[in-house]
């Protein structure tokens, strides 16, 4: 018997779980999906981190591997064109016909663009797709201001993205207030000073009426009695089930659209099917993705013979942070019940609204709205989805932190709580994954899916994870090595509240056995951070990794490479000359870094005191090239020359350079600055960037390039100089103090529990009353800066351990280098072989 | 057969800085010296992973009880008493005596320990 043609039409997020779960499955389809656009599924919750630095494949949820692992075909950059219900026939967008047995539409829903007359105009956008954010992101660069049109919750998310492209961003919204689905009045006013507070305008109640030629910008956007010009134009309004395929074939549609479904997903046609976005069911869509997770989920078990499988509604609770405030809604949120109480706080101080609605008796929590702290979102919410008992005073549970709230512990929590809604993933299963072997956050994500999708439940997973380890008897095990049984984290902390000054003591009072490879560097950079000290000092010098040991780069052939500082990669001809006559006299290689700084290589360990003699008499220092430190801050020429530049990032890229030069970390750190939005500097690929905008900077921070290349993510905007470096100061130090040995910031804010936001909180907002404690430990490490080789060539015992050898001043014979384009390199094992003596070239 | 007739003296104990490593040049080869809390080590200078002369530059330690010198090229730890490479056995470095007299020290080179 053939298989069964199943054709799936649209791979946005709910098409791609509906496949996902199929797979799971034992089916018996020959299945075929249509994905109209030109990559696989990827996730539009995100979208706005596009901007932040993640890219597409970062987004990305379906992949070519994964639809050829499956036997499945996918059709990219083809859609559906009509489908003949009688034939059982689909015609493809490039013409070829597809016979089905089932059919399922998950063609997800369009944006509304308002009838507004210019609405056409170059520059007027839409925010759906990736390639709806390359267009955005190519207006922006010839734009300075940007306006959303739609105060709802995308149009809040594009707004941010507008922010971080560094525009003058403006929200307009028709309704008298923002997010008027998810909020109440007092709310949505609530959210609305917190968004102006950031710079961010806010209009509401306004129509545009028309977007015509502006004068100073753009456009203009004609209100009834105003108007306000822009040069790049957002629609946010809403979105539109896409439905046209039905409608076109005679299949039952809603009055306001979206394809008629019953709780087995069933649309008016027995052998199709509808989910996610397009799907009318009960008379709602629903535009979040956990419900159409919830259909997809539902479809494909129905489809492999579960009946029972069927979707019942969903949750429509929400929470997230907008533009850095925090926003939640759960349930009947605005009341709604025949009868229902409702208790409030509202701090305009400190900008904080939480309401609860209550049932009849206020023994059930309906529903609840909170701006600019959700912290009790999670707890209430379980309180919601499980019918729990109130407590007698509900006020209490959104009640400023105090110590006698109460707690709703996860132990509280029943095995079917619903952990995360998205991916409806309950207490019970975490639990079971946890006993299966999944210990740690990331594996759960993988193994449950918890937590995978918008993140809102993070918190609560970890709470499950920690409490249910406990409860099984689990240990983690995160020694150092075998001669610490600490953390780095708890290795510096030891350090630093002890004042211990040596590896020696510290493995005294807290280690076991000599030491290896792994502690001895990782205390001496601790050490280092903490202390500052000469890292060739007698104590240190045994301690010293590879590089460290002898103040260089280490090649393989056992000569050493030089890299001298160029701060911020400006540097005078005389001192260029200077280079390019130690390069000469000393015949070494020369290469251009990627860090604007000029690299030397090929000097034996005999010849690196007298290289940096010479660099130092000319006024070089140190570039720590070798160290788990700071290594360059790039900049652009920025405002000095750049037509565009709108700050200097050069002398800003030297200060910083010069600040932090010498600074030992747990990995090494790179730094750049740019002078405008246009990046030319690439800051957002390092661990920390720098980016100028008309009012001062913003900075980015847990980038990298490498192996896993990274982009920063907008920590904080438009600083003055003095604020930048104070968010700097801590947040090295900070990492300096909490990271694992060898871990970039982009990992280490990864494991961070609360991520950027913590992160942000702690730097900022100082949450953990640390700020002034970094920033004075920061300020020791720079008043103790000293250049590693200066001291070093003034120091003749130090300069002992750069003799070749102990009992001779022959250098290393077997190093031997071969001619290349007019420079030297290290000879293969071949050419050391084959070539006689008189081709080889000695280096004297 | 042990021979010990031909220790060289190479310097004095204190040209070894604690903790550390230096390379001596014995009748044409190169070989690393340690100096650890647990006394002297000798071993050939040359990496069999880089084909660089590079051991004497490796951090010194213990692995699993065993006293180890780590490549400073690629992390591999050989066995300070006997050469031994703890990740792969097809490798070995020669191990050679050393000893201490009258604060100087003195390395046989002699293929045999």
């Amino acid at each position: 018997m053939s298989k069964r043609q199943l054709l799936v039409i649209g791979n946005g997020m709910v098409g791609q779980r509906f496949l996902e779960e199929l797979v799971d499955l034992e089916h018996d389809f020959q299945v075929t999906v249509f994905c109209e656009e030109s990559r696989p599924a990827y996730d539009r919750v995100q979208l706005s981190a596009w901007f932040s630095g993640a890219t597409a494949e970062d987004l990305a949820l379906g992949s070519v591997e994964f639809f050829e692992q499956h036997g499945i075909r996918f059709l990219c950059d083809e859609a559906v064109v009509s489908i003949d219900r009688d034939a059982r026939v689909a015609t493809g967008s490039k013409g070829s016909s597809f016979p089905y047995d089932v059919l399922v539409l998950a063609t997800g829903s369009y944006p509304f663009v308002p009838p507004i007359a210019g609405s056409d105009r170059d520059a007027c956008h839409v925010y759906r797709t990736i390639e709806d954010l390359e267009a955005i992101r190519a207006s922006a660069a010839s734009s300075r201001r940007g306006v959303v049109i739609g105060g709802g919750l995308l149009g809040l998310e594009a707004a941010k993205a507008l922010k971080d492209l560094g525009l003058d961003t403006h929200v307009v919204e028709f309704a008298p207030r923002l997010m008027a689905v998810q909020l109440d009045a007092t709310g949505g006013e609530m959210l609305r000073s917190k968004i102006s507070a950031l710079g961010v305008t806010v209009h509401t109640g306004k129509a545009t009426q028309r977007i015509e030629d502006g004068s100073k910008h753009r456009h203009r956007l004609v209100f009834a009695e105003d108007e306000l010009e822009t040069d790049l134009v957002l629609f946010s309004a809403g979105i539109r089930p896409r439905d046209q395929l039905a409608r076109d074939c005679g299949i039952e549609v809603g009055e306001r659209g979206g394809v008629v479904v019953d709780d087995q997903c069933r649309t008016s046609d027995p052998a199709i099917f509808a989910i996610g976005e397009v799907a009318l069911w009960q008379n709602r869509t629903y535009g979040l993705v956990a419900p159409g997770y919830d259909m997809a989920r539902k479809l494909a078990a129905q489809l492999c013979g579960d009946t029972g499988a069927l979707f019942t509604g969903a949750d429509m609770s929400t929470k997230l942070k907008l533009l850095g405030v925090e926003v939640g809604s759960i349930g009947m949120a605005q009341g709604g019940a025949p009868d229902y109480r409702v208790c409030a706080i509202e701090d305009a101080s400190s900008g904080v609204y939480k309401k609860l609605v209550l049932s009849e008796d206020g023994k059930r929590l309906l529903g609840a709205v909170l701006v600019g702290d959700t912290s009790d979102y999670d707890t209430l919410l379980q309180y919601t989805l499980n019918a729990l008992d109130l407590p007698e005073s509900p006020i209490s549970l959104i009640a400023p932190a105090s110590g006698d709230k109460p707690m709703l512990g996860v132990d509280a929590l029943p095995a079917t709580a619903q952990i995360c809604s998205c991916n409806n993933v309950s207490k019970g299963d975490i639990c079971g994954a946890i006993s299966a072997g999944c210990t740690t956050i990331g594996a759960l994500k993988k193994d449950t899916r918890a937590s995978s999708t918008c993140g809102g439940c993070a918190t609560l997973v970890k709470q499950v994870l920690d409490a249910e380890l406990k409860t099984q008897g689990i240990e983690i095990n995160n020694d150092l090595c075998e001669h610490f049984a600490y953390t780095r984290q708890g290795l510096y902390h030891l350090v630093r509240v002890n004042s211990i000054r040596s590896f020696a003591e510290l493995l005294t009072l807290y280690g076991r056995g000599k030491g290896c490879e792994i502690c001895k560097p990782a205390v001496a950079s601790i050490l280092a951070s903490c202390w500052n000290d000469y890292v060739l000092d007698p104590r240190h010098v045994g301690l010293q990794d590879t590089n460290d040991n002898f103040l260089a780069n280490l090649q393989k052939d056992g000569s050493y490479s030089v890299v001298p500082r160029v701060p911020g990669g400006e540097i005078t001809p005389d001192k260029l000359l200077v280079l390019a006559q130690v390069a000469q006299k000393y015949d070494l290689y020369t290469k251009i870094t990627g860090g604007q700084r000029i690299d030397l290589f090929g000097a034996r360990v005999d010849q690196l005191p007298a290289i940096w003699r010479d660099l130092v008499d000319a006024g070089f220092e140190s570039g720590h090239a070798y160290g788990k430190s700071l290594r360059t801050v790039k900049s652009c020429v920025g405002s000095s020359w750049c037509r565009y530049g709108v700050q200097d990032s050069v002398s800003m890229a030297i200060y910083i350079e010069e600040r932090y030069r010498g600074l030992r970390s747990p990995h090494k750190l790179k730094m750049a600055v740019s002078g405008c939005t246009r990046e030319c500097a690439e800051a957002q690929s390092k661990d920390v960037g720098i980016i100028a905008t008309e009012q001062g900077w913003n900075l980015y921070v847990c980038g990298n390039g490498g192996m896993r290349p990274r982009h920063a993510e907008l920590f904080a905007s438009d600083l003055d100089d003095q604020t930048l470096i104070r968010y700097i100061d801590r947040f090295l130090m900070f990492y300096i103090q909490t990271a694992d040995r060898l871990q970039r910031t982009s990992v280490w804010r990864d494991n961070l529990e609360g991520g950027l936001a913590y992160l942000q909180d702690v730097v900022i907002n100082d949450s953990l009353g640390i700020a002034d404690e970094l920033e004075v430990q920061m300020q020791s490490v720079i008043d103790t800066y000293v250049c590693e080789w200066k001291r070093t060539i003034e120091d003749p015992e130090a300069l002992k351990r750069f003799r070749p050898f102990l009992n001779d001043d022959q250098p290393d014979e077997q190093i031997i280098y071969v001619r290349e384009r007019g420079q030297k390199r290290p000879a293969r094992a071949d050419e050391k072989l084959e070539k006689s003596a008189d081709v080889l070239l000695e280096t004297v | 057969m042990k021979n010990t007739s031909q220790w060289v003296e190479i310097g004095a104990v204190d040209d070894l800085i604690p903790g550390t490593g230096a390379a001596v040049r014995i009748q044409g080869k190169q070989i690393a010296v340690f100096r650890t809390d647990d006394g002297l080590f000798a071993l050939d200078n040359r990496d069999p992973f880089s084909d660089a002369n590079v051991l004497s530059r490796g951090l010194t330690g213990d692995i699993a009880g065993r006293l180890v010198v780590a490549s400073p090229v690629y992390k591999q730890h050989f066995c300070l008493r006997t050469g031994e490479c703890l990740e792969d056995d097809q490798h070995k470095v020669q191990s050679y005596p050393v000893d201490i007299r009258d604060g100087r020290v003195f390395v046989s080179a002699s293929e045999e320990v």
